[in-house]
C-alpha cells in the first residue's frame, strides 16, 4: 500500500475508533437538524422550503467538529517532524489527511442527509439534489477545513479558532450548493451553472488547500 | 531593493519613522479638517437624497481603505514568507486592527445611510455582505495572532491565512453577487446612476487623501508600538531566563510574598 493510501486509512481509523469524533459529528448533525423545527415551528411547507439550506448548514457545522484533531495529534506526538524529515511531499500529506477526514467526517453525514431530509418534508427530487450537491461540495469543506486545522495545529482551543477561520472561507461552497438545490426544485432558476461552479470550487480548493496547509504546518513548527 | 532593505531595518525604521510620523499626522489632520468642512458644509446637498448624501464622504473612503488595508497586509505577508523580513510581520500585524476599524466604519456609516434611504439598517445586498465577510476575516486574523504566544511563529502562520484570504476574497465577492442576484434582484439602489458632480467629487477626493494619510500615520504609530512591545517582551524573557546566579531571587521573593518577576 502506498504511503498516501496508508495515511488515508490511518486518518479514517483514528477518526472512527472510540474517542475519534466521527460519530460525534454525525450525532451533532442529527441534533442540529432536529432542533431547527423547534425554532422555526412545525409548518411543513416552510420546512420544505428551507430544508435544503438547513441540511447544508448542518453539514457545514458538523464538519468543523473534528478539525482540532486533524493535525493536533501529529503536532503533539512528533509525527509531523517525521513527515518533514522523511522528505515525503508535505502537500500530499495534507491532501491524504483531508481525504481521510472527508471519508470519516464528511461522507457519513452526507449519506445521513437524505434520511433527515424526510423529516423536513423534502420532495424526492430535492432529496436527490441535496445529496448530489453535498457529495460534490463537501470535499471542498474538508479541504478548507484542513487549512484551518493546519493553521491552528497545536494551539490551545485551536478547534474553536479553526471554526471561525473556516466559516467565512466556506461561504462560496454554501451559496452555490444551496443555489443548485433550489435550481433543481424551482423551475426558472438554473441547476447546472451553480452546480458546476461549486464543482470547480471543490477542485480549486483541492489544489490550493494542501499547499496552504503544508506551508502553515511547516511554518508553525519552529 | 538596497534602499528598501536599509530603510526596513527595525532600528533605522524607528529613527526615520519618528521624524516622519509628526509630519504625516499633521498633514492627515489638516487634510481631514479641510475635507470634513468642504464635504459637510460647502458641498451641495443631493437633489434626491438631500443632506444624507454627506454620509457618503465618510463612508466611501472608509470602504476604500478597508480593502486597501488588506492589500497592504497581503504585500506584507509576501514579505514575511518570501524574504522572511521581521518588519513585514510587524507591518501586517499593525495593519489588521486598523483595517478592521475602517471596515467597521464603512459598515456602520453604510447602515446609518441605509436607514433613511432603504428604510432598513441592514439589507442583504451583495456589497454589504461581502464587506461583512471581510470584517469577519479581519477579526479571525486578529484572533489567530493572539492565539500564538510566540509572535514570529504567529506572524508566519497568519501570513498564510492572509494570502489564502487574498485569493479567496474575489471568489467570495463573486459568489455573493451571484447569491444576491438570484434572491432579490431589483431592490438595490445602484450607485452607478448619475455620474458624480465635480462639486461632490473634489471634497470626496480630499477625504480619500485625508483617510489615506490617517491610515499611514496610524500604521506607522502601530508599527512602532509593536516593535517596542516585542523588544519589551524579549527583555522580559531574557530577565526570566537569567541563569543560576540569580536563582535565589524566587525564594527571596517567595519569602517576602511578592511574585518573582516584580523583584527586579
Amino acid at each position: 500500500m502506498s504511503a498516501f493510501a496508508a495515511l488515508i486509512v490511518q486518518t479514517v481509523a483514528a477518526s472512527i475508533r472510540a474517542g475519534g469524533g466521527a460519530l460525534t459529528g454525525l450525532l451533532f448533525f442529527l441534533t442540529v437538524v432536529s432542533v431547527i423545527p423547534f425554532g422555526v415551528g412545525p409548518d411543513l411547507n416552510l420546512l420544505a422550503r428551507i430544508g435544503p439550506a438547513v441540511l447544508w448548514i448542518g453539514v457545514l457545522l458538523s464538519m468543523l467538529l473534528g478539525l482540532d484533531r486533524l493535525f493536533g495529534q501529529d503536532r503533539e506526538d512528533g509525527g509531523l517532524e517525521l513527515v518533514i524529515v522523511s522528505g515525503e511531499s508535505m502537500p500530499l500529506f495534507v491532501l491524504a489527511r483531508a481525504c481521510g477526514y472527508w471519508l470519516a467526517h464528511g461522507l457519513p453525514i452526507v449519506l445521513a442527509a437524505p434520511v433527515l431530509g424526510l423529516i423536513l418534508n423534502l420532495s424526492p427530487l430535492a432529496l436527490g439534489a441535496v445529496t448530489l450537491t453535498l457529495l460534490a461540495g463537501s470535499p471542498a469543506l474538508a479541504m478548507i477545513g484542513a487549512v484551518g486545522g493546519a493553521l491552528t495545529a497545536g494551539l490551545a482551543r485551536g478547534g474553536m479558532l479553526a471554526a471561525i477561520l473556516v466559516l467565512p472561507l466556506s461561504v462560496p461552497v454554501l451559496i452555490f450548493g444551496v443555489a443548485a438545490v433550489n435550481g433543481a426544485i424551482a423551475d426558472p432558476d438554473p441547476f447546472l451553472a451553480p452546480f458546476l461552479i461549486m464543482c470547480a470550487f471543490t477542485l480549486f480548493s483541492a489544489v490550493l488547500a494542501p499547499i496552504a496547509g503544508a506551508a502553515a504546518l511547516r511554518l508553525g513548527l519552529d | 531593493m538596497g534602499v528598501v532593505s536599509s530603510l526596513a531595518n527595525p532600528t533605522r525604521f524607528l529613527s526615520w519613522s519618528s521624524r516622519l510620523l509628526p509630519i504625516v499626522s499633521v498633514l492627515a489632520a489638516l487634510t481631514l479638517a479641510v475635507g470634513v468642512y468642504w464635504s459637510l458644509f460647502v458641498a451641495p446637498p443631493d437633489y434626491q437624497q438631500g443632506d444624507s448624501v454627506r454620509i457618503m464622504f465618510i463612508h466611501v473612503p472608509a470602504a476604500y481603505l478597508a480593502m486597501f488595508c488588506y492589500v497592504v497586509m497581503a504585500a506584507a505577508a509576501l514579505g514575511t514568507l518570501v524574504w522572511r523580513h521581521p518588519l513585514a510581520d510587524v507591518s501586517a500585524r499593525a495593519a489588521a486592527p486598523i483595517g478592521a476599524a475602517f471596515t467597521f466604519l464603512a459598515l456602520f456609516t453604510g447602515s446609518v445611510w441605509g436607514k433613511p434611504m432603504w428604510g432598513a439598517w441592514w439589507v442583504w445586498d451583495a456589497r454589504l455582505t461581502s464587506v461583512l465577510v471581510l470584517f469577519i476575516m479581519y477579526l479571525g486574523l486578529i484572533a489567530l495572532w493572539r492565539a500564538f504566544d510566540d509572535p514570529s511563529r504567529g506572524a508566519k502562520v497568519a501570513a498564510i491565512l492572509i494570502l489564502v484570504g487574498f485569493i479567496n476574497i474575489p471568489v467570495i465577492k463573486f459568489s455573493v453577487d451571484w447569491w444576491n442576484t438570484l434572491h432579490q434582484p431589483a431592490s438595490i439602489v445602484r450607485m452607478d446612476g448619475p455620474t458624480i458632480d465635480p462639486s461632490m467629487l473634489w471634497p470626496l477626493l480630499v477625504m480619500i487623501a485625508g483617510y489615506t494619510l490617517t491610515f499611514i500615520a496610524l500604521h506607522l504609530a502601530a508599527m512602532r508600538a509593536e516593535i517596542y512591545r516585542r523588544r519589551a517582551r524579549t527583555t522580559e524573557m531574557l530577565i526570566a531566563a537569567r541563569p543560576a546566579s540569580t536563582a535565589v531571587r524566587p525564594t527571596e521573593a517567595a519569602a517576602t510574598g511578592a511574585p518573582p518577576h516584580t523583584a527586579h
